[in-house]
């Protein structure tokens, strides 16, 4: 059997390739893929200590993960529409008028 | 009783109100150009008159009731009330009050109506008239409390009036910074006035004066604060000096005749300027207390205090007043030099003598100076129909009025006559009163100093009356454009001419067969007085040497100012150092100018403003500010907008933050 770790370790460096990506990405559309790729992170993790643990609780917040990353797609992805629409791009980098 | 020593007071303050109003109306109405503003302007002068008519009706009716043998001491409700200090709102109608109050309204309502005439030309005599019945209301207020706090109240009332009236042409510098020499020299004094007011309250718990009477007589071994009583007596006469006017604190009264006419006759000469003499009469066992050197201050007692200044004030006015040319501020040196000889009756306990010539000052002073007040009026008609520059107030510009202006004339002859002290006129007897009396309780040279300036006092009226009224006209083309006062003007005038000329029979010494009716009057009030004898020889050789100085001085002036014998300008060429010291009134003012106000302004511009508050208390804010900056300065930076940078310094902070958590 597969030990814990080797999941934990995946989750991980999944999770660091969402930070990585949603910090230096450009495209508005893949700095949101990275995000996803952050939560489904989590989502491996919680579903290994579910498995491991014997307990439900993992997988009903994993539902719960899932539900909220469906509902955060369809708001951003309609956020990134709206955006292209008044400037014209989705570069990250152009949209700083909150600078200080 | 109760409603009509209430109403004396409280009619001025209707006046002031109503007419308030009314001048909100004309502003109105001359705003939307109705043309009803000059009825409104008539109406003013009338209203205010009449206001202090009625008061002073009324006012007689208590001096009769008083006379009687009645005396009231009425509280109408606690005014404050803080731990051991209750003070009330509450009048005392005694006979000290009850002349006082006859002098204020009676004077007062005079000067009223004469004022109608003379401020029938100026575009702002309804703020004039409003200010004038405030002044009654606040002098009522001093005159009447039944306890010192509220006294202090019209203390305030009327040093504020005075200060509005000074500089009630405001557009004129000199009448601005006239008002404000009056307010902060009189603040000088006030301070020493509170100073004993907490002494008191402190020494025997209550401000309210027959409480504190009455303390005063019970309390045991009273010889152990010997020295407190004594300080609280200069204190209060610190307070007395600022407001009358006595050496050193009476730069502010020549100053004051800036103000107009009517002002200077009602304030500051038969008023206001008097309250100092009245509160030392009031509080007279202060004053009276004397257990010897165990209860002396500086060496000597309040009272002793109060008579030297009164003397030096004294002589030392009536110099400057001799060489003055200024017509005002002649009458106005008078005023102080008349006010050293009240403080002399006070200062050796003769109070009935000092509140006698107050009595008598007031009417003719008024008078004095509102026929001075109807000359300059003539005078300023004249130059403005001559089309002519001159100062209008300057003696070297008049002469030989008596042909224009003879009522004026007339009247002012009265007046000179009165202060010069010849019987029968007031200033005789009242003078003389003040003078025996010093004598009498030993100070024999104070005596000799005051019959010097009984003479001083009638050369320099005399020299005043001769050179406005009957030498040969200065500027003779002014001539025929002099006209007499309007009636409104000198009705008044003599009205108070009749005063000046008999109010002195009221106090008929007993050596000329008289009762000394005055005297016994207000003895219910402030103590028995003397017990000198008042009869017998000596009294006509004291008397005798004042009417003799009296006589001399004007002798004197009418060799100077009729004859060729003693040329007025030689003899200022001769005494050149001591013409020059009294033109110049002694330097004083000089004297404060360099010693007093430029170290202090010299104070406050390089410490306080300079270096406190620019250096310090700026200093400090701006480097605040500045370090705020600089912190806003620096976390800007990392406001980029970029969202990226800032979720990667997020990340870091989280990391940070798990690193402590876990480890």
């Amino acid at each position: 059997m597969v030990p814990l770790s080797h999941y934990l370790i995946l989750s991980a460096i999944l999770f660091t390739l969402g930070v990585v990506g949603a910090l230096t990405r450009k495209n508005a559309i893949v700095v949101f893929m990275s995000l996803e790729l952050m939560l489904n992170a989590l989502n491996l993790s919680l579903v290994a200590f579910s498995r491991f643990l014997d307990s439900m609780d993992g997988q009903i917040a994993v539902f719960l993960v899932m539900t909220v990353a469906a509902a955060e797609a369809a708001v951003g992805l309609a956020l990134v529409v709206a955006i292209y629409r008044a400037k014209q791009t989705i570069r990250v980098d152009d949209l700083r008028s909150m600078q200080g | 009783m109760k409603l009509i020593l209430f109403l004396i007071p409280i009619l001025p303050l209707t006046g002031v109100l109503v007419n308030l109003t009314l001048t909100v109306i004309r502003l109105k109405a001359e705003r939307s150009e109705s043309g009803r503003s000059d009825i409104l302007q008539k109406a003013t002068g009338v209203i205010a008159s009449a206001v202090v008519g009625i008061s002073f009706v009324l006012s007689v009716f208590v001096f009769i009731m008083v006379a009687q043998g009645h005396r009231y001491n009425i509280d109408y409700y606690t005014w404050f009330s803080a731990a051991d200090l209750t003070v009330s709102f509450g009048f005392l109608a005694d006979s000290l009050s009850a002349v006082m109050m006859l002098v204020v309204t009676g004077v007062g309502f005079i000067i009223h109506v004469y004022s109608i005439g003379y401020m029938s030309e100026d575009a702002d005599r309804q703020r004039f008239f409003i200010y004038m019945n405030l002044f009654i209301f606040s002098m009522l207020i001093l005159v009447m409390a039944n306890n010192l706090a509220l006294m202090f109240l019209g203390w305030e009332g009327v040093g504020l009036c005075s200060y509005l009236l000074i500089s009630f042409w405001y557009h004129k510098p000199s009448a601005a910074s006239a008002g404000t020499k009056a307010f902060i020299v009189n603040r000088i004094g006030d301070a020493g006035f509170l100073i004993a007011l907490f002494l008191i309250f402190t020494t025997f718990g209550t401000l309210h004066y027959d409480a504190l009477f009455e303390a005063i007589s019970n309390y045991p071994n009273i010889i152990l604060i010997g020295a407190t009583m004594t300080g609280i007596g200069m204190l209060l006469f610190i307070g007395a000096a600022g407001k009358s006017a006595q050496v050193p604190l009476y730069v502010w009264l020549p100053d004051a005749m800036e103000g107009p006419t009517p002002v200077s006759a009602l304030i500051h000469a038969a008023t206001m300027v008097t309250a100092g003499v009245f509160m030392a009469a009031r509080c007279y066992p202060f004053f009276s207390f004397d257990v010897g050197p165990i209860g002396y201050v500086l060496g000597m007692s309040a009272g002793e205090l109060v008579m030297y200044t009164g003397i030096i004030t004294a002589l030392f006015a009536a110099t400057i007043a001799m060489v003055q040319n200024d017509i005002k501020r002649i009458i106005a040196y008078s005023t102080i030099s008349q006010l050293g000889y009240m403080f002399v009756g006070v200062g050796v306990g003769a109070y009935a003598a000092g509140i006698f010539h107050l009595f008598t000052h007031a009417f003719f002073k008024a008078l004095l100076f509102l026929a001075a007040g109807s000359v300059i009026h003539a005078m300023m008609h004249a130059f403005r129909h001559t089309g002519t520059d001159g100062d209008p107030q300057d003696i070297r510009n008049m002469g030989g009025l008596y042909k224009k202006l003879s009522i004026t004339a007339m009247t002012f002859i009265v007046g000179w006559i009165a202060i010069s002290g010849i019987p029968p006129f007031s200033g005789f007897f009242s003078k003389d009163e003040i003078l025996t009396a010093a004598y009498h309780n030993g100070y024999k040279s104070t005596y000799w100093f005051g019959v010097l300036g009984a003479l001083m006092t009638a050369f320099y009226m005399s020299r005043l009356a001769f050179v406005v009224f009957f030498k040969p006209a200065s500027k003779p083309e002014l001539e025929s454009h002099l006209h007499e006062s309007p009636k409104v003007m000198t009705v008044p005038l003599m009205i108070l001419a009749a005063f000046s000329a008999f109010a002195g029979l009221l106090n008929v010494p007993e050596f000329l067969n008289g009762h000394q009716w005055f005297s016994a009057f207000l003895s219910s009030s402030v103590g028995g007085g003397l017990t000198a004898p008042h009869h017998g020889a000596n009294e006509w050789v004291l008397a005798g040497f004042v009417l003799t100085a009296s006589l001399a001085g004007i002798v004197i002036a009418a060799i100077m100012y009729f004859t060729k014998k003693m040329n007025p300008e030689k003899m200022a060429a001769d005494y050149k150092p001591l013409y020059r010291l009294w033109l110049n009134k002694y330097f004083v003012d000089d004297f404060y100018g360099k010693y007093l106000i430029r170290p202090l302004q010299w104070f406050s511009e390089k410490i306080f403003w300079k270096g406190l508050d620019r250096k310090a208390i700026d200093g400090t804010i701006n480097v605040t500010a500045s370090a705020i900056d600089l912190t806003g300065r620096i976390l800007r930076i990392f406001q980029s907008g970029y969202v990226q940078t800032y979720g990667f310094f997020m990340l870091i902070g989280i990391v940070i933050i798990l690193y402590y958590l876990f480890n």
